[in-house]
């Protein structure tokens, strides 16, 4: 399943990010593909808010729908 | 832009040693600076870009070493994917030590430049900022493991109350070089051998990190390992972190909740309404009326051009040719004075400041979250909303901030959309007065109008034009109540290199329109005109003078309505007509000037097109 698809409230690990710059980016921010995210807020047709701790990050819904992710129990 | 060489920028004595502060956005870094420097503090525009560098001399206390300290852009990383990316890179590469402020609550992210900069091998002390938002969350930090693990001195500091500030200013020569993620398993030969051949062990770090300007600058290659060396690192700052952090509270703030609220739609977006209200209040009531009223009135326009044409005059007559180019209707020492520092300055400063308050305070990359769906569908995204923002204060000033934007596409279409659809502030103070009298009616029709021209566009041209927007991807950062002395002194620098950059445009295009004036084309472009305004929109023909006059100055354009007697129809349709044709000359040699002249051409083509057809369809249908 994508980010795009994932409900408020949800816990995930994202296991997939295709472009590279984002990736690299994602890592920069502390989004790894193995650590465990919170899925924060979801703007209807807009951007996903994900969190990992402290830490909040915004995600354009287009791109949400290319990263690719597992949900975690 | 050049490329990893501040020297001919930054005025650096021979023999001081250079310390560079780096961090992630907001993280206090200007309190240390401002700490470490005091008073006097040297600005230097960053070729190429809108940023500036501080820089300032600093003696520690016992110390008898001369130390210059420079501010970097606040960064995630050291790398060059915008600006300030590239900005920090250079600061950061010319180091000799670095003071890395670091947010305690949000280790994970900021810990990434640290290691990044602990790997280039520049001697580094990290100073944990923010230690009392850390502990009232609960958060527990072991500050010796974190500076071992490191393997660089950690001081921790909770800036705003100036707790630890004189440690760090005095342990600047503590800093070490920290321990690094390359070991004998992990590309350290490659990156030594390399650093040996260019003799730069930073440089080498970021060519091997892939940094194309770094590697252009060495005659190298720039090599494919960047995600290798970032997953590596991002695993040993997760480590270091576990063994670090030993409670974890719950982010129950009421920051955070507010912060929240700010995001969800429903009370997002009346949140926003009440923000840009108050923005209305502040920038479009009390400054554009209350400020320029004594500026531009009384002081320019009463006392300073009677002063200038009373010095000027005797010496050169003001019917000649020079004598209009510098104190006549459009002269360089008059109007170009009056607009640039009577009118726009305090409406660009007022702007500048309500940005300077809502990035502080972490509130706009919330604003750039909600809105982002609204823009994706003209092919911009949510980060467009700074300069769309802007434009309502100075279509100029929004034009050279599309530059933030991450493709080339998006910059066309936030500069075309800036240029046909959105209204500055000079202008919509008179658009109000025309439009207020006519009733609600005349008024929705007129904004109505504006809003489906601007979103037909930005949909048009997102479908038309070649490759693909980028998407959001944002940090949001804690809400914080903002430093006063901080949005000053961006709001201070922020409108000083709007004055130093648009200024001189300014003055060329009041040396075109006085050209074009005496020689007799303005005349002949306003009688071309005629037959489209006459025939094709039904207005007075006197109404062609108006449009050419909005070139000149869009408010010039707005006002000359007032004198011509037009129905409500009328009015509305020149109003329509003045708000979406060419902007000011300024804004097109900005346009010129960020954009090539061919993209420039058809902005301005485009918006005269649009602005007649769209006037013409309405008069048809009124």
């Amino acid at each position: 399943m994508t980010l795009a698809e994932v409900q408020k409230g949800q816990k995930f690990i994202i296991s997939d990010i295709s472009d590279d710059n984002i990736r690299v980016q994602a890592l920069r921010f502390g989004i790894s593909e193995d650590a465990g995210l919170f899925c924060e807020e979801k703007i209807p047709g807009g951007p996903v808010i994900i969190k990992r701790q402290y830490q909040e990050i915004a995600i354009g819904r287009n791109l949400a729908k290319n990263i690719k992710v597992e949900l975690s129990q | 832009m050049e490329c990893c060489d501040i020297s001919h920028q930054i005025d650096i004595p021979s023999g001081s040693q250079k310390i560079v502060l780096a961090g992630n956005p907001n993280v206090g870094k200007s309190i240390f600076f401002n700490k470490f420097t005091g008073i006097y503090v040297a600005v230097s525009n960053y070729p190429g870009t809108t940023l500036d560098i501080s820089s300032g001399m600093f003696n520690p206390e016992n110390k008898d070493n001369d130390y210059v300290v420079l501010d970097t852009p606040g960064v995630y990383g050291v790398s060059s994917f915008n600006d300030e990316e590239a900005v920090a890179r250079d600061v950061i590469l010319a180091a000799d030590a670095v003071v890395n402020i670091v947010d305690a609550v949000h280790l994970e992210r900021d810990l990434f430049l640290t290691q990044q900069i602990i790997d280039m091998g520049i001697p580094v002390i990290v100073a944990l900022n923010m230690m009392d938002e850390a502990e009232r969350n609960g958060l527990k930090i072991d500050i010796d493991e974190l500076s071992s693990e490191l393997g660089v001195p950690v001081i921790t500091t909770t800036a705003i109350k100036g707790e630890g500030l004189e440690e760090v200013k005095n342990s600047v020569d503590k800093s070490k070089v920290g321990n690094t993620i390359f070991n004998s398993d992990f590309l350290k030969e490659e990156l030594d051998s390399l650093a040996e051949k260019i003799n730069s062990r930073a440089e080498a770090l970021l060519i091997m990190e892939g940094d194309p300007n770094v590697a252009e600058k060495n005659n190298r290659q720039a090599l494919p390992h960047r995600e290798k060396i970032y997953k590596k690192r991002r695993h040993r700052i997760n480590n270091i972190i576990d063994s670090v952090i030993s409670e974890n509270g719950e982010n129950s703030s009421l920051g955070s909740k507010i912060g929240h609220l700010m995001l969800k739609p429903l009370t997002g977006i009346p949140m926003l309404l009440a923000t840009l209200y108050l923005l209305y209040e502040l920038v479009g009531v009390f400054v554009a009326q209350t400020v320029v009223g004594i500026t531009e009135e009384t002081f320019f326009l009463e006392i300073y051009e009677p002063f200038i044409r009373g010095i000027v005059t005797p010496i050169i007559p003001i019917e000649s040719f020079f004598g209009q180019l510098f104190v006549g209707e459009f002269g360089l020492f008059t109007m170009t004075v009056t607009y640039t520092f009577g009118l726009l300055l305090p409406l660009v400063a007022g702007f500048y400041f309500f940005l300077a308050i809502l990035e502080d305070s972490g509130y706009m990359p919330r604003i750039a979250a909600l809105v982002d769906r609204l823009l994706t569908s003209i092919g911009l995204n949510g980060r467009a909303i700074i300069p769309m923002l802007l434009g309502f204060g100075c279509v100029t000033m929004a034009t050279i901030t599309t530059r933030l934007l991450g493709s080339k596409r998006e910059r066309i279409i936030a500069t075309f959309l800036l240029g046909l659809a959105i209204p500055c502030s000079a202008q919509l103070g008179v658009i109000a007065g025309l439009i207020a009298p006519l009733g609600f009616e005349y008024f929705a029709i007129y904004v109505l109008t504006i809003f489906v021209v601007y979103v037909l566009a930005g949909t048009i041209l997102n479908k038309v034009l070649p490759g693909k927007s980028t998407d959001l991807l944002i940090d949001i950062p804690p809400l914080r109540m903002p430093r006063l002395s901080n949005v000053l002194q961006k709001t201070y620098m922020k409108s000083k290199s709007f004055i130093k950059e648009a200024g001189p445009i300014f003055a060329i295009g009041a040396l075109i329109i006085t050209v074009m004036q005496e020689t007799g084309m303005l005349t002949a472009i306003q009688n071309s005109l005629i037959p489209l305004t006459v025939g094709w929109l039904q207005l007075p023909k006197e109404t062609a003078t108006v449009f050419i006059m909005g070139i000149i100055r869009r408010d010039f354009g707005a006002a000359g309505l007032n004198s011509l007697s037009l129905t409500a129809i009328q009015t509305t349709v020149s109003l329509v007509v003045i708000t979406l044709f060419v902007p000011c000359i300024a804004a097109m040699m900005t346009m010129f000037r960020e954009r090539n002249w061919k993209e420039a051409l058809f902005i301005w083509f485009g918006s005269w097109f649009t602005a007649f057809g769209v006037g013409g369809i309405l008069a048809y249908l009124l």
